[in-house]
C-alpha cells in the first residue's frame, strides 16, 4: 500500500517539532536543514517501494532524533555567539 | 602573544636603528612609528596575551558567556548524533569482548565489530578483510611506513613521501633514516601538487613504498591520486596514502586509485576520538611486519583488544558520510564560496594557499598580508581557528606546508584556516566574515609595515640588519 500524502507530512512535521528541541545551535540546526531539504529533494518520488523505503528511513531517523534531543537536553553548553547575536537584533526590532 | 608581536617589533626598532636605510629622514621617521606601535601594543591589558587566557579559561575564572563558533573542522569534528546513537548500547549494555568466542557477550560484539568493518571497506571500495582496526591515522600512518619498509628490508632500502606530509609519516620517515633507509622528499609545486615526473623520477630499484596523502591538512590540496597510483603500480612499488582528511569527503576507490595502503581515521569523519583504520591490500598481498607484539588480534597486524564501541562509531560514520558525501560537498562548496567572496571583496591583499582547483572546500587557508597570523587569532577570540595543524599550533614557526609551497615568511606567518564541516552555517561564515573584515582592518592601522605600503615604499628592498 502505498503511503498517502498525510503520512508523509505527518512524518515530516513530526522530525521537524522534535529537532527544534535539539539544545545545540550545530546539531539543531543541521537537523532542520537536513530534513528540509531531504524531504524537498524527493518530493517527486512516484515509486511506491522506494517511498516506503524512504519512510522507513524517515522514522528510523526520527527515532534517533528523539533519543538525540533527550540526550543533548542532558548535557547543555552556553549557547554560541550567533545565536546570541541574533537574539540581540531580534530584541532591538521588537 | 601581543607581547611577543611588540617584542618582535621592538627588535625591528632596534635593527632599523643601525640598518644601512641611506635617507636619514626616514629612518627617523620609521623608528618613531615603530616605537609607537610597540608600546601601544604593550599596554595592551594582560588577558589578551593567549597563554593568560588559557590559563584562566583552565582555572575557571574566565566564565564564558558564549561559546565560539567552531571552524577547525581539519584539526578534528564533533561526534554526529547518529554516530552516537550507534554506538551508546556499546557503551552501557554490549560489553563483551569481542574476541571472546565462549558466550553470547562476546559473539554480539563481535557481529558488531564485522558490519563497522563492511561499512568501513564500503567506503573505499576495499574488502571486508583488508581492514584493520587502529588507535587512529596516526598508529595507520607508523604501521604503513615502518611495517611495510622493515618487513621488505633484505631488498628493499628506499621510499618516498613528500615534503607536505603530516607529521606522523615524516617522524616515521625520519626514525626509518636511523635505521639505514633512504628516504627522497618529494618538494611540492606552487600550486600545492606534486610534480609527477619528479615522482617517475625518484623511484629507484630499490624503492619500496611511496607515501603521500590525498588531501592536505593545512591547505586542503587534493594530490593526483589514480595517476600517482597508477605509477606506483607500474613500477611495482607500494603505494600508501594518508586518507585521514579525504575519507567521507570526497569518492575513493582503492582498486579503481591503485592504492596498496590507506589511513583511515575516525574523529575527522564525525567519528570517536581514538579509533582509525589501515587499509592492507590482500591481491596482490601487502605484508608489514606489527610494531605491536600481543594477543595477535587483526590478523597479528595490530594486537590488543579491538574497542567495540569505537569501532561501532567508526563503522557508522562511515555508513553516515557514504550516504551524505553529495550532499556535504554540495554544501562546502556553497559555504566556502561564501567566505572567500566575502573577504576578498572587503579586504585587499589576500591571499588563498594552495590552488582552489584542486583542493576539497572544507578547508580554505588564507593569508592576511602585513597582519600577524597569530594577532589575527588572538582578536578572533569567538571563533575557533587555527593557523595551521593542530599538532604545531603551540609553535610559532610558519607552517612547513606553506614554506615547503613556496610561500614568502612573512605570509606564512599570516595565515589563517578555516575548516568548515558538516554543521557549519551562513549565520557563522557572516559572522567569521564580518569579524575577519574588521580585525584585519583595524591590525592593518596599526601596522608599520602597512603604512609603509600605503605610502609606496618597497618592503622588500629595505636591508634589516643581521638576524
Amino acid at each position: 500500500m502505498a503511503a498517502t500524502r498525510g503520512e508523509v507530512l505527518r512524518l515530516y512535521k513530526k522530525m521537524l517539532r522534535e529537532s527544534i528541541s535539539f539544545s545545540n545551535y550545530s546539531y539543531r540546526t543541521y537537523a532542520l536543514r537536513r530534513i528540509k531539504d531531504a524531504f524537498r529533494e524527493n518530493k517527486g518520488e512516484s515509486d511506491p517501494g522506494k517511498i516506503k523505503d524512504l519512510i522507513m528511513y524517515g522514522v528510523h531517523n526520527l527515532e534517533i532524533i528523539k533519543r538525540q534531543v533527550v540526550i543533548s537536553q542532558l548535557y547543555k553548553t552556553p549557547e554560541l555567539i550567533v545565536e546570541a547575536c541574533k537574539k540581540q537584533s531580534n530584541d532591538q526590532k521588537t | 602573544m601581543l607581547q611577543r608581536f611588540g617584542i618582535r617589533i621592538a627588535f625591528m626598532t632596534r635593527s632599523l636603528k643601525d640598518s644601512v636605510l641611506q635617507k636619514d629622514s626616514t629612518r627617523r621617521y620609521l623608528v618613531t612609528q615603530l616605537e609607537t606601535t610597540a608600546s601601544r601594543l604593550s599596554s595592551e591589558p594582560s588577558v589578551s596575551n593567549m597563554e593568560e587566557l588559557k590559563k584562566a579559561t583552565r582555572e575557571g575564572r574566565v566564565d564564558l558567556e558564549y561559546r565560539p563558533l567552531y571552524l577547525d573542522a581539519q584539526a578534528t569534528t564533533p561526534l554526529d548524533p547518529r554516530v552516537l546513537d550507534a554506538l551508546m548500547p556499546y557503551l552501557i549494555s554490549l560489553y563483551g569482548n569481542p574476541h571472546s568466542r565462549t558466550h553470547a557477550y562476546g559473539w554480539e560484539s563481535e557481529a558488531a565489530t564485522e558490519t563497522a568493518r563492511k561499512q568501513v571497506a564500503n567506503i573505499i571500495g576495499a574488502d571486508p578483510k583488508e581492514i584493520v582496526f587502529t588507535s587512529g591515522a596516526t598508529e595507520s600512518n607508523n604501521i604503513a611506513v615502518k611495517g611495510v619498509a622493515r618487513f621488505y628490508r633484505e631488498k628493499k632500502r628506499h621510499l618516498i613521501t613528500t615534503q607536505t606530509e603530516h607529521k606522523c609519516v615524516l617522524d616515521s620517515c625520519r626514525a626509518l633514516e636511523n635505521e639505514g633507509f633512504d628516504i627522497t622528499y618529494l618538494p611540492i609545486q606552487k600550486s600545492g601538487l606534486i610534480n609527477l615526473k619528479d615522482l617517475e623520477a625518484a623511484i629507484r630499484p630499490d624503492t619500496v613504498l611511496v607515501s603521500i596523502m590525498t588531501v592536505n591538512n593545512e591547505i586542503g590540496i587534493k594530490q593526483p591520486i589514480s595517476e600517482i597510483g597508477r605509477i606506483c603500480r607500474a613500477k611495482k612499488v607500494f603505494f600508501h596514502t594518508d586518507a585521514a582528511q579525504a575519507v567521507g569527503k570526497i569518492p575513493l576507490d582503492v582498486n579503481e586509485m591503485n592504492i596498496d595502503l590507506m589511513s583511515i581515521s575516525g574523529h575527522k569523519i564525525y567519528g570517536p576520538k581514538g579509533i582509525g583504520a589501515l587499509y592492507i591490500r590482500r591481491r596482490p598481498r601487502v605484508r608489514v611486519e606489527p610494531l605491536q607484539s600481543g594477543g595477535g588480534q587483526e590478523r597479528g597486524m595490530r594486537s590488543g583488544t579491538v574497542p567495540t564501541p569505537l569501532v561501532v562509531g567508526l563503522g557508522a560514520a562511515c555508513h553516515v558520510a557514504h550516504k551524505e558525501m553529495s550532499y556535504d560537498h554540495a554544501r562546502l562548496e556553497h559555504i566556502s564560496r561564501r567566505l572567500v567572496d566575502k573577504i576578498m571583496a572587503e579586504l585587499p591583499d589576500v591571499i588563498r594557499n594552495g590552488d582552489p582547483e584542486h583542493s576539497y572546500p572544507g578547508c580554505v587557508n588564507l593569508s592576511f598580508a602585513y597582519v600577524e597570523g597569530e594577532s589575527l587569532l588572538m582578536a578572533l577570540k569567538d571563533v575557533a581557528l587555527s593557523s595551521g595543524s593542530a599538532c604545531t599550533s603551540a609553535s610559532l614557526e610558519p607552517s612547513y606546508v606553506l614554506r615547503a609551497i613556496g610561500a614568502d615568511e612573512d605570509l606564512a606567518h599570516s595565515s589563517i584556516r578555516f575548516g568548515f564541516g558538516r554543521y557549519t552555517t551562513e549565520e557563522e561564515v557572516d559572522y567569521t566574515a564580518e569579524k575577519c573584515i574588521q580585525h584585519v582592518k583595524r591590525l592593518r592601522e596599526m601596522s608599520p609595515l602597512w603604512e609603509m605600503i600605503q605610502e609606496g615604499i618597497d618592503i622588500k628592498s629595505i636591508q634589516w640588519t643581521q638576524h
